[in-house]
Protein backbone atom coordinates (compact mmCIF):
# COMPACT_ATOMS: atom_id res chain seq x y z
CA UNK A 1 0.00 0.00 0.00
CA UNK A 2 1.37 3.36 -0.91
CA UNK A 3 1.89 6.41 1.26
CA UNK A 4 -0.29 9.27 0.05
CA UNK A 5 0.06 12.84 1.23
CA UNK A 6 -2.72 15.14 0.06
CA UNK A 7 -2.68 18.92 0.27
CA UNK A 8 -0.77 18.84 3.55
CA UNK A 9 -0.09 22.02 5.51
CA UNK A 10 2.43 21.85 8.33
CA UNK A 11 3.68 24.34 10.88
CA UNK A 12 5.83 24.62 13.95
CA UNK A 13 4.51 26.33 17.07
CA UNK A 14 1.44 27.62 15.23
CA UNK A 15 3.52 29.24 12.47
CA UNK A 16 2.66 27.74 9.07
CA UNK A 17 5.76 26.58 7.19
CA UNK A 18 4.55 24.56 4.22
CA UNK A 19 1.17 24.34 2.55
CA UNK A 20 -0.35 22.34 -0.25
CA UNK A 21 2.21 19.54 -0.16
CA UNK A 22 1.04 16.50 -2.10
CA UNK A 23 2.95 13.41 -3.09
CA UNK A 24 2.56 9.66 -3.30
CA UNK A 25 5.17 7.07 -2.48
CA UNK A 26 4.70 3.56 -3.79
CA UNK A 27 6.52 0.40 -2.64
CA UNK A 28 10.12 0.24 -3.84
CA UNK A 29 10.37 3.99 -4.33
CA UNK A 30 12.27 6.72 -2.50
CA UNK A 31 11.50 10.42 -2.25
CA UNK A 32 14.14 12.98 -1.35
CA UNK A 33 13.10 16.30 0.15
CA UNK A 34 15.28 19.28 -0.64
CA UNK A 35 15.22 22.84 0.55
CA UNK A 36 17.31 25.28 2.58
CA UNK A 37 17.64 25.17 6.39
CA UNK A 38 14.45 26.17 8.16
CA UNK A 39 12.27 25.57 5.12
CA UNK A 40 10.16 22.99 6.95
CA UNK A 41 11.62 19.64 5.92
CA UNK A 42 11.89 18.35 9.48
CA UNK A 43 8.39 19.56 10.34
CA UNK A 44 7.01 17.85 7.25
CA UNK A 45 8.75 14.59 8.17
CA UNK A 46 7.55 14.78 11.80
CA UNK A 47 4.00 15.38 10.60
CA UNK A 48 4.12 12.42 8.21
CA UNK A 49 5.53 10.28 11.04
CA UNK A 50 2.55 11.29 13.19
CA UNK A 51 4.60 13.12 15.83
CA UNK A 52 2.68 16.32 15.30
CA UNK A 53 -0.73 17.05 13.83
CA UNK A 54 -1.16 18.47 10.35
CA UNK A 55 -2.60 21.98 10.10
CA UNK A 56 -4.58 20.88 7.07
CA UNK A 57 -4.62 18.04 4.59
CA UNK A 58 -4.25 14.33 4.97
CA UNK A 59 -1.61 11.61 5.33
CA UNK A 60 -2.85 8.17 4.32
CA UNK A 61 -1.16 4.79 4.70
CA UNK A 62 1.26 5.84 7.45
CA UNK A 63 -0.35 4.27 10.52
CA UNK A 64 1.96 1.80 12.29
CA UNK A 65 4.10 1.53 9.17
CA UNK A 66 6.73 4.21 9.74
CA UNK A 67 10.24 3.89 11.12
CA UNK A 68 11.42 7.38 12.00
CA UNK A 69 15.03 8.49 12.36
CA UNK A 70 16.01 12.06 13.13
CA UNK A 71 19.05 13.92 14.42
CA UNK A 72 18.87 12.22 17.84
CA UNK A 73 19.44 8.48 17.73
CA UNK A 74 17.70 7.62 21.00
CA UNK A 75 20.66 5.56 22.17
CA UNK A 76 21.39 4.85 25.82
CA UNK A 77 25.03 5.47 26.69
CA UNK A 78 24.98 2.91 29.51
CA UNK A 79 23.71 0.08 27.29
CA UNK A 80 25.83 -1.91 24.86
CA UNK A 81 25.36 -1.89 21.09
CA UNK A 82 23.47 -5.20 21.21
CA UNK A 83 21.29 -4.11 24.15
CA UNK A 84 20.35 -0.86 22.43
CA UNK A 85 19.46 -2.58 19.18
CA UNK A 86 17.80 -5.52 20.94
CA UNK A 87 15.60 -3.13 22.89
CA UNK A 88 14.27 -1.48 19.75
CA UNK A 89 13.78 -4.86 18.09
CA UNK A 90 11.73 -6.00 21.09
CA UNK A 91 9.67 -2.80 21.10
CA UNK A 92 8.75 -3.39 17.47
CA UNK A 93 8.10 -7.08 18.07
CA UNK A 94 11.13 -8.31 16.12
CA UNK A 95 13.97 -10.52 17.26
CA UNK A 96 16.57 -10.59 14.46
CA UNK A 97 19.32 -7.99 14.90
CA UNK A 98 22.30 -9.71 13.24
CA UNK A 99 21.51 -8.49 9.68
CA UNK A 100 21.28 -4.90 10.91
CA UNK A 101 24.61 -5.18 12.74
CA UNK A 102 26.24 -6.62 9.63
CA UNK A 103 24.73 -4.05 7.25
CA UNK A 104 26.13 -1.15 9.24
CA UNK A 105 29.45 -2.84 10.08
CA UNK A 106 28.77 -2.89 13.81
CA UNK A 107 29.55 -6.56 14.42
CA UNK A 108 33.03 -5.65 15.70
CA UNK A 109 31.81 -3.80 18.81
CA UNK A 110 28.62 -5.51 19.86
CA UNK A 111 29.67 -5.56 23.53
CA UNK A 112 30.78 -1.97 23.66
CA UNK A 113 28.62 0.62 25.42
CA UNK A 114 27.00 3.19 23.16
CA UNK A 115 28.57 5.96 25.24
CA UNK A 116 32.01 4.80 24.10
CA UNK A 117 31.22 4.88 20.38
CA UNK A 118 32.31 7.69 18.09
CA UNK A 119 29.72 10.05 16.61
CA UNK A 120 29.76 8.18 13.31
CA UNK A 121 29.44 4.79 15.00
CA UNK A 122 26.51 6.05 17.06
CA UNK A 123 24.87 7.28 13.89
CA UNK A 124 25.36 3.89 12.26
CA UNK A 125 23.78 2.23 15.29
CA UNK A 126 20.90 4.72 15.09
CA UNK A 127 20.35 3.83 11.44
CA UNK A 128 20.69 0.11 12.09
CA UNK A 129 17.65 0.56 14.33
CA UNK A 130 15.59 1.17 11.17
CA UNK A 131 16.29 -2.35 9.99
CA UNK A 132 15.13 -3.99 13.23
CA UNK A 133 11.77 -2.20 13.22
CA UNK A 134 10.49 -4.28 10.34
CA UNK A 135 8.49 -1.25 9.18
CA UNK A 136 8.06 -0.60 5.43
CA UNK A 137 8.33 3.21 5.37
CA UNK A 138 11.60 4.79 6.49
CA UNK A 139 11.25 8.47 7.31
CA UNK A 140 14.75 9.90 7.57
CA UNK A 141 15.86 13.35 8.60
CA UNK A 142 19.44 14.09 7.49
CA UNK A 143 20.50 10.46 7.93
CA UNK A 144 24.09 10.96 6.80
CA UNK A 145 25.18 13.50 9.44
CA UNK A 146 28.60 12.54 10.89
CA UNK A 147 28.98 9.55 8.54
CA UNK A 148 32.20 9.11 6.52
CA UNK A 149 32.20 8.26 2.81
CA UNK A 150 32.36 4.50 3.37
CA UNK A 151 29.51 4.61 5.86
CA UNK A 152 27.39 6.75 3.53
CA UNK A 153 27.87 4.11 0.84
CA UNK A 154 26.94 1.40 3.34
CA UNK A 155 23.82 3.35 4.31
CA UNK A 156 22.91 3.82 0.63
CA UNK A 157 23.24 0.05 0.18
CA UNK A 158 20.92 -0.54 3.13
CA UNK A 159 18.33 1.85 1.68
CA UNK A 160 18.64 0.18 -1.73
CA UNK A 161 18.13 -3.25 -0.16
CA UNK A 162 15.13 -1.91 1.76
CA UNK A 163 13.60 -0.52 -1.46
CA UNK A 164 14.33 -3.72 -3.34
CA UNK A 165 12.38 -5.58 -0.64
CA UNK A 166 9.31 -3.48 -1.32
CA UNK A 167 10.06 -0.81 1.27
CA UNK A 168 9.75 2.93 0.91
CA UNK A 169 11.96 5.80 1.99
CA UNK A 170 11.16 9.44 2.54
CA UNK A 171 14.22 11.46 3.42
CA UNK A 172 15.58 14.95 3.78
CA UNK A 173 19.21 14.99 2.72
CA UNK A 174 21.61 17.36 1.02
CA UNK A 175 24.05 14.83 -0.37
CA UNK A 176 23.56 12.61 -3.37
CA UNK A 177 23.30 9.02 -2.15
CA UNK A 178 23.30 7.55 -5.64
CA UNK A 179 19.88 6.07 -5.06
CA UNK A 180 17.30 6.32 -7.78
CA UNK A 181 14.77 8.62 -6.15
CA UNK A 182 12.20 11.28 -6.90
CA UNK A 183 13.04 14.75 -5.64
CA UNK A 184 10.61 17.13 -4.00
CA UNK A 185 11.84 20.68 -3.49
CA UNK A 186 9.86 22.07 -0.55
CA UNK A 187 10.67 25.70 -1.37
CA UNK A 188 7.79 25.59 -3.86
CA UNK A 189 5.32 24.89 -1.04
CA UNK A 190 6.42 27.54 1.40
CA UNK A 191 3.45 28.98 3.27
CA UNK A 192 3.21 32.66 2.55
CA UNK A 193 4.18 34.33 5.82
CA UNK A 194 4.21 37.56 3.77
CA UNK A 195 0.45 37.47 3.25
CA UNK A 196 -0.09 37.62 7.02
CA UNK A 197 2.14 40.70 7.23
CA UNK A 198 0.31 42.36 4.33
CA UNK A 199 -3.00 41.60 5.94
CA UNK A 200 -1.80 43.24 9.13
CA UNK A 201 -0.80 46.34 7.23
CA UNK A 202 -4.18 46.55 5.56
CA UNK A 203 -5.78 46.19 8.95
CA UNK A 204 -3.71 49.07 10.33
CA UNK B 1 6.36 -3.07 27.09
CA UNK B 2 8.40 -5.65 28.95
CA UNK B 3 11.51 -4.61 27.04
CA UNK B 4 10.98 -0.99 28.06
CA UNK B 5 10.49 -1.98 31.70
CA UNK B 6 13.67 -4.02 31.86
CA UNK B 7 15.62 -1.42 29.91
CA UNK B 8 14.68 1.21 32.49
CA UNK B 9 15.61 -1.10 35.35
CA UNK B 10 18.96 -1.84 33.74
CA UNK B 11 19.62 1.84 33.11
CA UNK B 12 18.79 2.69 36.72
CA UNK B 13 21.16 0.00 37.95
CA UNK B 14 23.99 0.90 35.60
CA UNK B 15 23.85 4.65 35.57
CA UNK B 16 23.42 4.84 39.35
CA UNK B 17 20.97 7.24 40.90
CA UNK B 18 18.27 4.59 41.04
CA UNK B 19 18.38 2.31 44.03
CA UNK B 20 21.04 4.10 46.04
CA UNK B 21 20.24 7.76 45.80
CA UNK B 22 16.62 7.71 47.02
CA UNK B 23 17.44 5.51 50.01
CA UNK B 24 20.46 7.63 50.97
CA UNK B 25 18.31 10.76 50.82
CA UNK B 26 15.62 9.08 52.93
CA UNK B 27 18.23 8.03 55.49
CA UNK B 28 19.66 11.55 55.72
CA UNK B 29 16.19 13.09 56.25
CA UNK B 30 15.46 10.58 59.00
CA UNK B 31 18.83 11.20 60.67
CA UNK B 32 18.44 14.97 60.49
CA UNK B 33 15.08 14.98 62.29
CA UNK B 34 16.44 14.25 65.81
CA UNK B 35 19.03 16.99 65.27
CA UNK B 36 16.32 19.51 64.47
CA UNK B 37 13.59 18.59 66.98
CA UNK B 38 15.81 17.24 69.77
CA UNK B 39 16.55 13.65 70.74
CA UNK B 40 13.61 13.26 73.11
CA UNK B 41 12.43 9.67 72.67
CA UNK B 42 8.70 10.20 73.35
CA UNK B 43 8.52 13.12 70.91
CA UNK B 44 10.34 11.14 68.22
CA UNK B 45 8.01 8.18 68.70
CA UNK B 46 5.04 10.43 68.23
CA UNK B 47 6.23 12.09 65.02
CA UNK B 48 7.99 9.03 63.54
CA UNK B 49 5.16 7.86 61.22
CA UNK B 50 4.73 11.33 59.74
CA UNK B 51 8.46 11.88 59.32
CA UNK B 52 8.93 8.51 57.66
CA UNK B 53 6.09 9.19 55.24
CA UNK B 54 7.33 12.66 54.40
CA UNK B 55 10.89 11.40 53.95
CA UNK B 56 9.75 8.64 51.61
CA UNK B 57 7.64 11.11 49.64
CA UNK B 58 10.52 13.54 49.17
CA UNK B 59 12.92 10.74 48.26
CA UNK B 60 10.43 9.61 45.65
CA UNK B 61 10.31 13.12 44.23
CA UNK B 62 14.07 13.30 43.89
CA UNK B 63 14.49 11.23 40.73
CA UNK B 64 11.27 12.20 38.96
CA UNK B 65 12.77 14.92 36.78
CA UNK B 66 14.85 12.30 34.94
CA UNK B 67 11.89 9.95 34.41
CA UNK B 68 11.02 11.21 30.93
CA UNK B 69 13.55 14.02 30.42
CA UNK B 70 16.40 11.64 29.56
CA UNK B 71 14.38 9.92 26.87
CA UNK B 72 13.26 13.30 25.59
CA UNK B 73 16.80 14.64 25.33
CA UNK B 74 18.31 11.69 23.46
CA UNK B 75 15.35 11.40 21.10
CA UNK B 76 14.18 8.02 22.38
CA UNK B 77 10.78 9.45 23.34
CA UNK B 78 10.10 10.49 19.71
CA UNK B 79 11.11 7.06 18.53
CA UNK B 80 8.96 5.37 21.18
CA UNK B 81 6.02 7.55 20.14
CA UNK B 82 6.30 6.18 16.59
CA UNK B 83 6.57 2.59 17.88
CA UNK B 84 3.64 0.20 18.32
CA UNK B 85 3.48 0.98 22.06
CA UNK B 86 0.74 3.43 23.11
CA UNK B 87 2.01 6.53 24.91
CA UNK B 88 -0.24 5.71 27.87
CA UNK B 89 1.48 2.34 28.19
CA UNK B 90 4.92 3.91 27.84
CA UNK B 91 4.26 6.32 30.72
CA UNK B 92 2.71 3.61 32.90
CA UNK B 93 5.64 1.24 32.31
CA UNK B 94 8.16 3.97 33.04
CA UNK B 95 6.30 4.82 36.26
CA UNK B 96 6.35 1.14 37.21
CA UNK B 97 10.09 0.97 36.63
CA UNK B 98 10.50 4.13 38.69
CA UNK B 99 8.56 2.54 41.52
CA UNK B 100 10.66 -0.63 41.46
CA UNK B 101 13.92 1.33 41.51
CA UNK B 102 12.84 4.08 43.95
CA UNK B 103 9.57 3.35 45.76
CA UNK B 104 10.08 -0.33 46.53
CA UNK B 105 13.52 0.14 48.18
CA UNK B 106 12.00 2.92 50.29
CA UNK B 107 9.19 0.61 51.42
CA UNK B 108 11.70 -2.09 52.35
CA UNK B 109 14.04 0.31 54.13
CA UNK B 110 11.31 2.12 56.08
CA UNK B 111 11.15 -0.36 59.05
CA UNK B 112 14.91 -0.04 59.48
CA UNK B 113 14.69 3.73 59.52
CA UNK B 114 11.72 3.44 61.90
CA UNK B 115 14.11 2.07 64.52
CA UNK B 116 16.18 5.25 64.21
CA UNK B 117 13.10 7.30 65.13
CA UNK B 118 11.94 4.94 67.88
CA UNK B 119 8.74 4.04 66.03
CA UNK B 120 6.43 2.13 68.44
CA UNK B 121 6.51 -1.65 67.93
CA UNK B 122 2.91 -1.90 66.75
CA UNK B 123 3.46 0.54 63.87
CA UNK B 124 5.91 -1.33 61.65
CA UNK B 125 3.53 -3.59 59.76
CA UNK B 126 1.08 -0.82 58.92
CA UNK B 127 3.90 1.56 58.00
CA UNK B 128 5.20 -0.89 55.41
CA UNK B 129 1.69 -1.68 54.20
CA UNK B 130 0.73 1.99 53.86
CA UNK B 131 3.97 2.84 52.03
CA UNK B 132 3.49 -0.20 49.80
CA UNK B 133 0.00 0.99 48.91
CA UNK B 134 0.93 4.65 48.55
CA UNK B 135 4.28 4.79 46.77
CA UNK B 136 3.00 3.35 43.45
CA UNK B 137 0.60 6.30 43.32
CA UNK B 138 3.50 8.67 44.06
CA UNK B 139 5.44 7.27 41.08
CA UNK B 140 2.42 7.46 38.76
CA UNK B 141 1.53 11.03 39.76
CA UNK B 142 5.20 11.86 39.32
CA UNK B 143 5.16 10.41 35.82
CA UNK B 144 2.21 12.65 35.01
CA UNK B 145 4.19 15.64 36.30
CA UNK B 146 7.21 14.55 34.28
CA UNK B 147 5.02 14.36 31.16
CA UNK B 148 3.78 17.90 31.83
CA UNK B 149 7.28 19.34 32.12
CA UNK B 150 9.05 17.17 29.56
CA UNK B 151 9.96 19.86 27.05
CA UNK B 152 11.11 22.40 29.61
CA UNK B 153 14.78 22.93 30.33
CA UNK B 154 15.46 22.68 34.09
CA UNK B 155 11.84 21.69 34.64
CA UNK B 156 12.74 19.89 37.88
CA UNK B 157 11.58 22.64 40.24
CA UNK B 158 8.38 23.23 38.29
CA UNK B 159 7.79 19.48 38.38
CA UNK B 160 8.07 19.51 42.19
CA UNK B 161 5.65 22.42 42.47
CA UNK B 162 3.13 20.66 40.24
CA UNK B 163 3.43 17.25 41.80
CA UNK B 164 3.60 18.02 45.54
CA UNK B 165 -0.01 19.31 45.83
CA UNK B 166 -1.18 16.17 44.03
CA UNK B 167 0.65 14.09 46.64
CA UNK B 168 -1.50 15.52 49.45
CA UNK B 169 -4.30 12.89 49.54
CA UNK B 170 -1.81 10.01 49.45
CA UNK B 171 0.24 11.62 52.23
CA UNK B 172 -2.79 12.35 54.43
CA UNK B 173 -4.19 8.83 54.34
CA UNK B 174 -0.80 7.08 54.34
CA UNK B 175 0.60 9.01 57.28
CA UNK B 176 -2.71 8.77 59.13
CA UNK B 177 -2.76 4.98 58.80
CA UNK B 178 0.83 4.72 60.04
CA UNK B 179 0.12 7.11 62.93
CA UNK B 180 -2.98 5.25 64.06
CA UNK B 181 -1.21 1.92 64.00
CA UNK B 182 1.72 3.37 65.96
CA UNK B 183 -0.70 4.57 68.64
CA UNK B 184 -2.40 1.21 68.77
CA UNK B 185 -5.60 2.40 67.06
CA UNK B 186 -7.45 0.75 64.22
CA UNK B 187 -5.90 1.83 60.88
CA UNK B 188 -8.28 0.04 58.50
CA UNK B 189 -10.24 3.12 57.38
CA UNK B 190 -7.29 5.29 56.27
CA UNK B 191 -5.70 2.23 54.65
CA UNK B 192 -8.83 1.59 52.62
CA UNK B 193 -9.04 5.23 51.60
CA UNK B 194 -5.33 5.14 50.68
CA UNK B 195 -5.92 2.07 48.54
CA UNK B 196 -8.83 3.88 46.89
CA UNK B 197 -6.69 6.92 46.10
CA UNK B 198 -3.90 4.75 44.70
CA UNK B 199 -6.33 2.70 42.65
CA UNK B 200 -7.89 5.79 41.12
CA UNK B 201 -4.48 7.29 40.38
CA UNK B 202 -3.18 4.12 38.73
CA UNK B 203 -6.37 3.81 36.67
CA UNK B 204 -6.64 7.42 35.46
CA UNK B 205 -3.19 8.96 35.46
CA UNK B 206 -1.65 6.95 32.58
CA UNK B 207 -4.31 8.38 30.26
CA UNK B 208 -3.81 11.93 31.51
CA UNK B 209 -0.05 11.56 31.19
CA UNK B 210 -0.34 10.05 27.71
CA UNK B 211 -2.55 12.90 26.51
CA UNK B 212 -0.19 15.50 27.95
CA UNK B 213 2.83 13.79 26.42
CA UNK B 214 1.16 13.74 23.02
CA UNK B 215 0.75 17.51 23.19
CA UNK B 216 4.29 18.08 24.47
CA UNK B 217 5.89 16.03 21.70
CA UNK B 218 4.63 18.33 18.98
Amino acid sequence: MELTVTDLAVGRGGVPLLAGVSFALSPGRALVLRGPNGSGKTTLLRTVAGLQPAMAGDVAGADERIAYAAHADGLKAALTVVENLGFWAAVFGQSEIAPALAAFDLAGFTGRRAGQLSAGQKRRLGLARLMVTGRPIWVLDEPTVSLDTASVARFADAVRAHLAGGGMALMATHINLGIEADVLDVTGFQAQAATVAQGDEAFL
Amino acid sequence: MRALFFRDLRLALRAGGGFGLGIAFFLIVVVLVPFSVGAEVTLLSRIAPGVLWLGALLACLLSLDRLLAVDWEDGALDLLATSPLPLEGIVAVKAAAHWVTTGLPLVLAAPLFGILLNLPVGGYGTLVLSLGLGTPALSMIGAFGAALTVGIKRGGLLLSLLVLPLYVPTLIFGAEAARRAAQGLDAATPLMLLAGVSGAVLACMPFAAGAVLRVNLR
